[in-house]
């Protein structure tokens, strides 16, 4: 444990400790030091987006983050994604569109996909393709996906509507 | 392969004035990190030797766009996201904001800064030649003082740039007589695919025409044709002063041809590069004539 300080970070709203090295990308203290092995290392060299995870609601690359600039930040993984037992909208409808194939590029897309969505709830398809063009998935040919993300933001449409409805009675 | 990173260290300074310090008192054996984008890359791999690092994603006052009467100021820290989303650089520096959405994707442009671009001085920097075109001035600090260095003298060789090592990069500044001079202008990238690709050609170019139709600005851009990003000033010079017709085109094209000197690599050939620098370029021409 040589060289290793304690980093406190906050994860999926929870505040946790772990032993980290100063030189340490935040991908490695996910998974190795927090036990959120949701997060995917992929190329390890910031193309494919597998490890892609939110900093104050925005997407980088946790590969190619030093985890001691997340300190005081909010960082979001793929596990703190659901609402308590139910899933996200855009876990439920990855899976039901066949959005996720071998599903290893999946956690990543979904971190993109909640930050596009939640600053876009109605994208044209050409704002999908712009915002998960760091995304590679090598399954589904991106067709799925693109439906998944559309059904997805219908959900949150609804579901909004529904909200704003109970509002005004 | 993880790179082995033991003799690796990250200083992580609470102020400007406490990096500068920090930098000067290391000897210049600290080299800044920002967002990582680049460095990560190649420390991931183990392309680069673990050495020790500042942490100046912190540093607040380096980040931002902002504005004087005579400048657009951007701290070096201001990230491509920032770039695409300021209507300022939108309305004044649209080459840059062009550049800076071709770089990477989202996640990359979230963390991915502007001075990073410049002190990684890779020849394919996408923000590189949009700087060109606009005139950018380097503003650096160390505790020894402050300097200002024009951005087209910044590099001296591959990856050599006259920042000293205990120097950062504080801001770029953008000269408004520079931008509202740019006139028709063009950025272009060819990379493999649209996104998080690396450039095999980046470039950018400006042709501003006086109320005789005369060319009385004019910047040439390009960068992964050279050992570092270059104005092809030759080709300017040709143009300036000049009525765009069809002959002056073609020897502009020509004076480019023999200007430029791109390599064979990993990522594309020599030749491939030379033929479309020079189409992009000529059509670029074509395309100010008609307008």
């Amino acid at each position: 444990m040589k060289n290793r300080e304690i980093l406190e970070l906050e994860v999926n709203g929870h505040r946790r400790q772990t032993a980290a090295r100063p030189y340490d990308v935040l991908l490695d203290v996910l998974r190795d030091g927090l036990d959120l092995t949701g997060t995917k290392r992929g190329c390890d060299m910031g193309t494919c987006g597998c490890c892609t995870v939110l900093m104050d609601g925005k997407p980088v690359l946790s590969c190619l983050t030093l985890a001691g600039q997340c300190e005081g930040k909010a960082i979001t993984t793929i596990e703190g994604l659901k609402d308590g037992a139910h899933l996200h909208p855009l876990q439920k409808c990855f899976a039901d569109a066949g959005g996720s194939q071998c599903g290893f590029c999946t956690p990543g897309f979904l971190m993109t996909c909640t930050a596009l969505l939640e600053k876009n709830q109605e994208p044209s398809d050409g704002e999908i393709r712009e915002a998960i063009s760091g995304n590679m998935c090598r399954c589904t040919g991106y067709v799925k996906i693109i439906e998944a993300i559309q059904q997805s933001a219908e959900v949150l449409r609804a579901r909004k509507a529904g909200n704003e409805g109970q509002a005004d009675v | 392969m993880r790179a082995p990173l033991s003799q690796f260290g990250v200083e992580s300074p609470s102020s400007l004035e406490d990096a500068l310090a920090r930098m000067e008192a290391s000897g210049g054996r600290l080299t800044p990190m920002a967002g990582g984008t680049d460095l990560y890359v190649y420390l991931n791999a183990g392309s680069i030797e673990p050495g020790r690092w500042i942490d100046i994603w912190g540093l607040d006052e380096l980040r931002g766009i902002a504005e004087d009467k005579t400048h657009y100021l951007l701290g070096a820290l201001t990230t491509y996201s920032q770039i695409r989303k300021s209507p300022v650089m939108q309305q004044a520096l649209p080459l840059l904001v062009e550049a800076a959405a071709t770089v990477g994707a989202v996640a990359i442009q979230n963390r991915g800064t502007l001075g990073g671009n410049i002190a990684n001085g890779s020849p394919a920097g996408d923000s590189l030649p949009s700087l060109l075109v606009y005139d950018a001035e380097i503003d650096v600090r160390s505790v020894r003082g402050s300097r200002s260095v024009p951005f087209h003298q910044f590099y001296t060789g591959y990856r050599a740039s006259v920042l000293a090592k205990d120097e950062l990069i504080e801001r770029i500044r953008i000269p408004k007589a520079a931008a509202a001079r740019a006139g028709a202008s063009r950025f272009i990238k060819v990379g493999t695919r649209a996104a998080q690709a690396i450039s095999k050609v980046v470039g950018a170019f400006a042709l501003h025409r006086g109320e005789d139709g005369k060319i009385d600005r004019c910047r040439v851009a390009l960068g992964s044709v050279a050992p570092v990003p270059c104005r092809m000033t030759q080709v300017e010079d040709h143009l300036t002063g000049q009525t765009l017709d069809g002959e002056l085109i073609a020897s502009a094209v020509e004076l480019l041809d023999e200007g430029i000197k791109p390599i064979d690599d990993i990522r594309s050939t020599a030749r491939y590069r030379r033929f479309v620098s020079l189409r992009v370029f000529e059509r670029f021409l074509q395309e100010s004539r008609e307008s």
